[in-house]
């Protein structure tokens, strides 16, 4: 006999510990299942891609680090990526290699971070997360002896970077990757054989593979229900068809394989940081002021440029009107549109996996509002 | 393995447990008996007895030391340096700035100025209420007079004191961050340590010798 | 006057100082008492008052200890330091906090019950230290030993969660009626495994009065009982609603459940009333399982019993620490599919070796030990097969892959380099 009970509308968010940022739900709770959800978001909104139209082409680089602010190195690159582009800026190797190891240490980061809140949305009162933190500690000293900044990077130039690694880095990257590794080790050990994340995390929220083409998913996300779709590896800008690595696929599309798709990736970033190492040669970090001015004025034209963001595909749109501003800048925020399934995902559920689901999509809200 | 997973978890936390703290203590740092001990420079035991009440106050953690945090030689932050005598007030910075929150004003410094004079820079304010640290003035100043600071300690009661005067700037320490500026790093300067106090030192090249001099200035006009 | 009351040793102190010509203290070798004769009453009364405060008192300042002492394990647990600032070890935070909590604006919700709202902290508050009561903190170190000692606990715990539905219920807050009904069905779920686990517990030691059962433990009961320890470890934990079963403050979902709309002393008698049960439950562990007070000699009885609490209160910690949170559905189906059966074949087991061995001596215990660990642990591991959950394998990376050795080899030298660097333009030219 069903107990005929009324559905009761909670208003999660925006001051929730657990929306990662100012978001906010409506949920419509029958019991403890989800009825409906009904997200809402634009808190965090500060109109970047119209601050951009008033800025020159190197100004924007400190309004990308701002988007997604745990994986700033890798905005710079898409946006520098798509600079290029529409400017024609042929850039310099060494600038390119130390590119990519900054952009795969922030990828890191960022799934370190995304790993640490899933399991403090799991419970875990801290501990994992602050594991994660440790860790993600080290990368940020890293950045901070390449760029001076921790977060706020500004790193990369058109054409490359503006500064090359000082001597103090090499050193430290390497004890950092030692350190990294333990850490993920440790992770592993600590947390992807427990048997209370298998039966919270396995079979909650599965989506279909199909469903997360249509609603072009991306990233760990979509990596996780068997896609193979890494841009990295389909369609390689800077030197990654120099680089090996594994693409990391799961089949079974719930919450504990978007989480282990993380964990795996970031060994994979292990690797082509070392194969980047191994391959940078001497050279100037970026070309010199002769070949490309501070004031670039890109010809009229448009251009698109895509990388494998830590959250999916992170691209550029930016058009050029002969100045010395963008004329238009727009940002495929990868953040925003996995958000997009999370109906999908939640409806039926229960209320313990709201947002253990919601830290699997590893939102930020700085990318989603912008 | 099923079964095993829990255990392996609290293997795990205990681990953590024994190895040491990662806190970076600010803006001191507890001390316990032993290293209050190596601070007065002597073995414990004899600490212990020759000075009991400090070691007592060491022992239930009361002893503390002051702790700068050592960034890197390259950490933008919220101090700028700046050299007046290096500064043309060309105005790169201020055209530079993303937010646009560097105020110059600048006269010519005679009617008749030449070449090599500078202009006379009478305001340099920079609102660091609103400044983000992006470090592209320094990157702009073609002169390096501008550098990116390596102190942080400048939190202020009242929004209208966070703006940066000329005087302010040329009155506070040089501690100058090696960011955009390679020069440092080569000649391995520790802003930490070491205070810049002549502008010639902050330049980007080896200062002329007098014969040079003459001859740039003197001979080939 | 009964023979129970001068076994409280506190309690006889503090009445034969006070009582007259009193023949009961007479026969304990107490001389004359400071009251005249006939006042026995009034002494009676004063050392009853003194007694409470004295565990009340102290049951506070050992929370207060607690608070301080979990923060810094906790903070040893996540390679951070903890609080230390304020005072030697940061002892002190606890006191800070405290006052900084009375401080606070006292806020009550315009849509609230106010009367039910401000009774709820009393109501959580009165419970946690009436357990307090029938706890032996040491050889003759209590308030009263009854003789339902373990029934009087039982009641006394349950009454947490009436106090946590008026609260959820009176704040108007729908995010807090979700909390407190989640505690009401924890609490209905729990109530029984916990009450069976205690079922062999008492059957060994053949009285339901705490004191009894530390007489009756000439072999720690945790080690002729694992699997009613098991059980009632979990179920205690659940009961308190700490993690993994914190689903009632469930911070990541609920953000502080029934604490909610809750401010000021009020919310501070609410987070000492959690860490209250914290410290009772360890004591009722401590008293049921680890033998109580009991130790070797020359130690007084009081430091075996705190040791024997820090040590259960160090476990409930790390747990808390490591685990994360389970969720509603499998923590119901963990009390009703796991841990009642498990609590009946514990009963069962443990009826049977009583059978044959009514006496239970200290070679018996021994014994019965020896039976009833391999059963605990393959009906542990039987239980946890029936509840897993379908597993799948995790994809193995394809192995024709090259493997790079991450930072194996040294950083080659065409990495290390500086120098070369593209500066801008330099308007100065060597001038300077």
């Amino acid at each position: 006999m069903a107990i005929k009970t009324q559905p009761v509308t909670v208003n999660l968010g925006p001051q929730h510990p657990s929306t990662h940022g100012v978001f906010r739900m409506r949920v419509m709770f029958d019991g403890e299942e989800i009825v409906d959800v009904e997200p809402v978001f634009g808190y965090l909104h500060r109109g970047s891609e119209k601050l951009a139209e008033e800025r020159t082409y190197t100004q924007v680089v400190t309004l990308t680090d701002r988007m997604d602010y745990v994986s700033s190195m890798l905005n710079n690159h898409a946006y520098m990526l798509a600079v290029e582009k529409l400017a024609g800026i042929e850039p310099s190797p060494r600038g390119v290699w130390l590119r990519m190891i900054a952009s795969e240490l922030q990828r890191i980061a960022s799934h370190l971070v995304a790993t640490g809140f899933l399991l403090q949305d799991l419970g875990a009162l801290g501990t994992p997360l602050i594991y994660a933190m440790r860790e993600r500690e080290n990368i940020l000293d890293l950045f901070e002896m390449l760029c001076g900044a921790r977060i706020t990077n500004s790193y990369l130039r058109p054409g490359g970077v503006f500064m090359d690694a000082p001597d103090e880095f090499w050193p430290a990257l390497k004890r950092s990757l030692v350190d990294i590794l333990n850490t993920i080790d440790e992770l592993e050990t600590y947390l992807s054989g427990n048997e209370i994340v298998f039966s919270r995390t396995k079979g909650t929220a599965v989506l279909p593979p199909e469903l997360l083409i249509n609603a072009s998913i991306t990233g760990p996300m979509l990596r996780a229900s068997g896609v193979d779709w890494d841009l990295r590896h389909r369609n390689p800008y800077d030197y990654y068809d120099k680089v090996q690595f594994n693409r990391i696929l799961h089949t079974a599309s719930d919450n504990y394989a978007r989480y282990w798709v993380r964990v795996q990736e970031m060994r994979e970033s292990l690797k082509i940081i070392h194969q980047c190492v191994e391959q940078i040669e001497p050279g100037p970090v970026r070309p010199s002021f002769d070949e490309i001015p501070r004031l670039i004025r890109p010809p009229v034209g448009d251009a698109y440029v895509a990388i494998e963001g830590s959250k999916g595909e992170l691209g550029f749109y930016l058009v050029s009107d002969g100045g010395i501003s963008p004329y238009r800048m727009h940002v495929r925020a990868s953040s925003l549109i996995n958000l997009t399934l999370l109906r999908d995902m939640l409806i039926g559920g229960l209320f313990g996996d709201l947002f253990v689901t919601f830290g699997s999509v590893d939102l930020n809200m700085g990318e989603v509002d912008r | 393995m099923i079964g095993l997973g829990l255990p392996r978890g609290f293997v795990v936390t205990l681990k953590n447990f024994i190895r040491p703290a990662v806190t970076e203590q600010y803006p001191d740092r507890r001390i316990g008996l032993f290293g209050a001990a190596k601070e007065a420079g002597m073995n414990p035991v004899r600490f212990l007895f020759s000075r009991p009440k400090e070691s007592f106050k060491a022992f239930v953690g009361l002893a503390t030391v002051p702790v700068a945090v050592k960034q890197s030689a390259r950490f933008r932050g919220n101090e700028f340096v700046f050299f007046e005598d290096r500064c043309t007030a060309c105005a790169s910075c201020a055209k530079y700035c993303p937010l646009g929150i560097i105020e110059i004003v600048s006269v010519p410094g005679k009617i008749d100025a030449q070449e090599g004079e500078s202009y006379k820079l009478e305001v340099f304010d920079i609102d660091i209420g609103r400044c983000m640290f992006c470090g592209l003035c320094v990157e702009a100043c073609p002169y390096d007079a501008l550098h990116m600071g390596t102190q942080f300690e400048r939190s202020k009661y009242v929004r209208d004191s966070l703006v940066i005067t000329k005087e302010e700037l040329g009155a506070a320490l040089k501690r100058p961050s090696s960011f955009y500026r390679p020069q440092f790093e080569e000649k391995t300067f520790d802003p930490f340590l070491e205070v810049i106090e002549d502008f010639h030192d902050a330049g980007r090249h080896e200062r002329p010798s007098a014969d040079e001099l003459k001859r740039k200035w003197v001979d080939e006009r | 006057m009964g023979q129970s009351f001068l076994d409280n040793s506190l309690w006889r102190n503090v009445y034969c100082f006070l009582a007259g010509d009193s023949t009961d203290c007479a026969t304990r070798n107490y001389s004359d008492g400071v009251l005249p004769a006939g006042m026995e009453w009034l002494a009676f009364l004063i050392a009853a008052v003194v007694v409470i405060a004295l565990v009340i008192n102290g049951v506070l300042g050992g929370v207060i200890v607690l608070i301080w002492g979990e923060r810094r394990l906790f903070g040893r647990f996540q390679s951070r330091t903890g609080p230390n600032r304020w005072g030697p070890w940061g002892t002190l935070t606890s006191v800070a906090d405290a006052i900084k909590t009375m401080f606070k604006e006292d806020v009550v919700p315009a849509d609230a019950d106010r009367i039910l709202f401000n009774l709820a902290p009393v109501l959580i508050a009165a419970p946690a230290l009436l357990v307090f009561a029938v706890i032996p903190f040491g050889i003759g170190t209590y308030v009263a030993d009854l003789n339902v000692g373990i029934l009087f606990v039982m009641a006394v715990t349950s009454l947490t969660t009436l106090s946590v539905l008026t609260a959820a219920w009176s704040s108007a807050n729908r995010i807090a009626i979700l909390s407190a009904l989640r505690s009401v069905a924890l609490l209905i779920s729990y109530e029984i495994p916990m009450a069976l686990a205690l079922v062999g517990v008492i059957m060994l030691a053949g009285s339901m009065s705490l004191g009894g059962i530390i007489e009756a433990q000439s072999v720690p009961f945790i080690i002729v009982q694992p699997l009613a320890i098991f059980v009632f470890f979990l179920a205690a934990m659940a009961e308190m609603a700490r993690a993994p079963f914190d689903l009632t403050e469930a911070e990541s979902e609920l953000a502080a459940g029934y604490l909610n709309d809750y401010a000021s002393m009020k919310f501070g008698l609410f987070f000492l009333a959690e860490f209250m049960a914290e410290l009772s439950t360890s004591a009722i562990v401590t008293t049921l399982f680890l033998g109580g007070w009991k130790g070797w000699e020359p130690i007084p009885s009081h430091f075996w019993f705190a040791a024997k609490l820090v040590l259960v209160l160090f476990v409930i910690i790390w747990f808390r620490m490591t685990l994360p949170r389970l969720r509603v559905d499998q923590v119901l189906k963990l009390a009703w599919k796991g841990l009642f059966e498990l609590t009946m074949i514990n009963i069962i087991v443990t009826a049977v070796l009583i059978a044959i061995w009514p006496e239970p001596t200290t070679s018996r215990l021994w014994i019965m030990a020896a039976i009833n660990w391999p059963v605990a642990i393959i009906s542990i591991w039987a239980v946890s097969k029936l509840l897993g959950t379908t597993q799948y394998e995790n994809p193995v990376p394809d192995p024709s892959s090259p493997v790079y050795p991450v930072a194996t080899s040294a950083i080659p030298a065409s990495a290390v380099f500086s120098g070369d660097v593209v500066v801008g333009p330099t308007g100065m030219d060597g001038g300077d």
